[in-house]
């Protein structure tokens, strides 16, 4: 048994953390002021990054990434998830299911997303099909030897910056015992193809400047070189790379409660009340050790998923514990730091409040907190027929 | 040429260090250790001057103890060379590793070595400058600026009331400013390359230095609390406050 990192780790931590702090933070109240990463600052992350070689760190070498495992990468995120998503989104970690494009899709999509010349964004959620991704009602049908693409897609995050779009569409319908069941196929969109158009989405409370964005196709016409995987394999590739990017969130929340922490525990030993750092009081002191306490365990969790990943070993169950233990401790971090500073919590001249509202959307994206539950209590009593 | 980097292992900038109960010393158990940042500026700059072609290779040592690896690999992971540790457990002064130094020097024959100016820790501001003594090689200290020429080096020193531009003869000692550089973070290629460059591991003993202190540590106190300042309304107030309570004017 050996828990501690290796020396590559220990340094890669060191170096994105670093990255974080100076490249990151100081940009941070900008972004939160404007809503918006200006053009230039999202170009020059990203040059930094690519120069440093962590762009696509999440690839193999094969295709020009960094070649990094599961736990790696997971540690990358951590250390990411210090800082404000809108402007770590340009540390570029284009998505790992960009693997299964095949032929001359590999130059048109993957390999220049890998080396950070065209952004990618991932579109899945509808209006009506958040949880329930069958449920989704833009289609795709036959016309000719082509694709005519119709409906929509919200939530998209990422969208504003991408260059082409990674869209999961309905291609038909199976009757089966159970009732209706969607087919669903996966398509690469480039920005700008006739019948595809990119609007502002909605303001959200979490992640200010980290946009989501609504999708529209209107008789959006694709050749069969455009769609990623199989026709009708939309849940194969789905399933075979999407799985494992919801430890991200785990990664990410463990980070943003870390950097909490600090705050908590800084403010807890400075201010002082009745004659005393309000540290003394045990009602603070006990608040900081629950919060440890659950730090902790998350990033273990988060660590073991990623691991179990590497090792080839089922991780599903594991994975979806990280996402929910992770997210909901991080509410509960946030919420607790929030109550330690008081009423300057709620004020925008500290972070708090921001990390209080950056953590809402945690329990919600990359399947909610309720579809984690149902993951696991699914996986222990598969098995037992119940 | 070769370039000779010493790195020091010292506490993390950002920690707050704290004295221990006892006054013997600072709290160091459980403390974020990093290098030396004036270090890390001597880094690189010896790898900015490598690769404008005016060094071959950089190597960068310590004298320390077996941790102090973990600051070689920083270094190798920036893009040095190779590392040589000497390793010890005795708290070292300046004197014991400028010995040290002196002995590696002769054994590499390096063509420069750049240090940091000051550990963080100690801050004592010697070993440079001990180092050439007992080479008896010239040194440009407090650099801001390094050129190389032919045989020689200018370097552009920071002084009090402006800057000071020597030239040395090579082979020289050179001490590193704030404002020389701003260090590279380590890339992911050269972290994931640093495990495989090689770190030779040597004793004081090697060089037949003596590391036993000279010097005793007597006591380790806090530096005394800053007063809060006061506000003045007007000028008059303040020169007023200047001449008769402050007595500078």
């Amino acid at each position: 048994m050996h828990f501690g990192l290796s020396e590559e780790q220990e340094m890669i931590v060191t170096t994105v953390r670093s990255f974080v702090e100076n490249e990151i933070y100081p940009h941070e109240q900008l972004v939160e002021k404007t809503g918006e990463v200006p053009v230039e600052l999202g170009q020059e992350i990203k040059q930094k990054c690519i120069d440093l070689g962590f762009y696509a760190c999440n690839f193999p070498e094969e295709v020009g990434g960094a070649g990094l495992s599961h736990l790696d990468f997971a540690l990358v995120e951590r250390e990411l998830g210090r800082g404000s998503m809108a402007l770590t989104h340009f540390f570029g970690r284009p998505q790992n299911i960009l693997m299964a494009c095949k032929g001359d899709q590999r130059e048109r999509y993957l390999l220049p997303a890998v080396r950070g010349e065209k952004m990618d964004a991932l579109a899945m959620t509808e209006p009506d099909a958040g949880s329930d991704v069958r449920g989704m009602k833009c289609t795709a049908v036959r016309d000719g030897g082509d694709w005519v693409i119709s409906g929509s897609k919200h939530f998209i995050s990422g969208a504003d910056h991408a260059d082409f779009f990674i869209v999961f569409v309905a291609t038909g319908v199976d009757e089966t015992p159970k009732g209706p069941k969607k087919r669903i196929t996966c398509f690469l969109v480039d920005r700008g193809t006739p019948g595809f158009e990119v609007r502002d989405g909605y303001n959200s409370v979490s992640h200010r400047g980290y946009k989501n964005c609504i999708l529209y196709f209107d008789g959006c016409r694709l050749s069969d070189d455009q769609v990623l995987g199989e026709v009708d394999g939309g849940f194969e590739v789905m399933n075979e790379w999407l799985y494992a990017t919801r430890i991200t969130v785990a990664a990410m929340s463990v980070g943003r409660a870390r950097r909490c922490f600090d705050h908590a525990v800084n403010y807890a030993a400075e201010r002082k009340q009745f004659g005393q750092a309000i540290a003394k009081f045990q009602g603070i002191s006990f608040q900081i050790a629950d919060m440890i306490t659950e730090i902790d365990a998350a990033d273990w969790l988060t660590q073991v998923g990623a691991w179990r990943l590497d090792q080839g070993l089922p991780a599903n169950r594991e994975i979806a514990s990280a996402k929910v233990y992770a997210s909901e401790m991080l509410a509960r971090v946030t919420d607790a730091t929030l109550q330690i500073h008081g009423g300057m919590g709620l004020m925008d001249d500290f972070p708090i409040e921001r990390f209080w509202r950056d953590a809402r959307v945690e329990r919600i994206w990359d399947g909610t907190s309720e579809i984690q539950r149902h993951i696991i209590s699914r996986e222990i009593f598969r098995p037992l027929g119940a | 040429m070769k370039i000779l980097v010493p790195v020091k292992r010292v506490i993390d900038y950002n920690v707050k260090v704290r004295v221990k109960s006892d006054g013997s010393g600072v709290d160091l158990a459980n403390v974020k250790m990093s290098m030396n940042p004036f270090d890390e500026i001597s880094v690189e700059e010896a790898l900015r001057l490598k690769e404008a072609g005016k060094a071959s290779e950089v190597v960068v040592v310590s004298v320390g103890p077996q941790q102090a690896t973990e600051t070689l690999r920083t270094g190798l992971a920036m893009g040095a060379d190779r590392g040589i540790l000497v390793k010890t457990d005795e708290t070292t002064e300046p004197l014991a590793v400028a010995k040290i130094l002196k002995g590696i020097v002769e054994a590499e024959e390096p063509g420069l070595v750049i240090l940091g100016k000051q550990a963080i820790d100690d801050d004592c501001n010697q070993t440079g400058q001990m180092l050439a003594a007992l080479l008896g090689w010239s040194q440009g200290t407090f650099a801001s600026k390094v050129d190389i020429g032919e045989g020689t080096v200018d370097v552009t020193r920071e002084v009090d009331g402006g800057l000071q531009t020597v030239k040395l003869k090579l082979p020289a000692i050179v001490t590193t400013d704030l404002r020389l550089n701003e260090p590279r973070y380590a890339s992911l290629p050269n972290i994931m390359k640093a495990k495989k460059k090689p770190i030779d591991e040597k004793s004081p003993d090697d060089f037949g230095v003596d590391v036993t202190p000279r010097l005793t540590v007597v006591s380790t106190a806090e530096p005394a609390t800053r007063q809060a300042g006061v506000k003045v309304g007007s000028v008059s107030e303040l020169v007023d406050k200047l001449k008769n309570e402050a007595g500078v004017l």
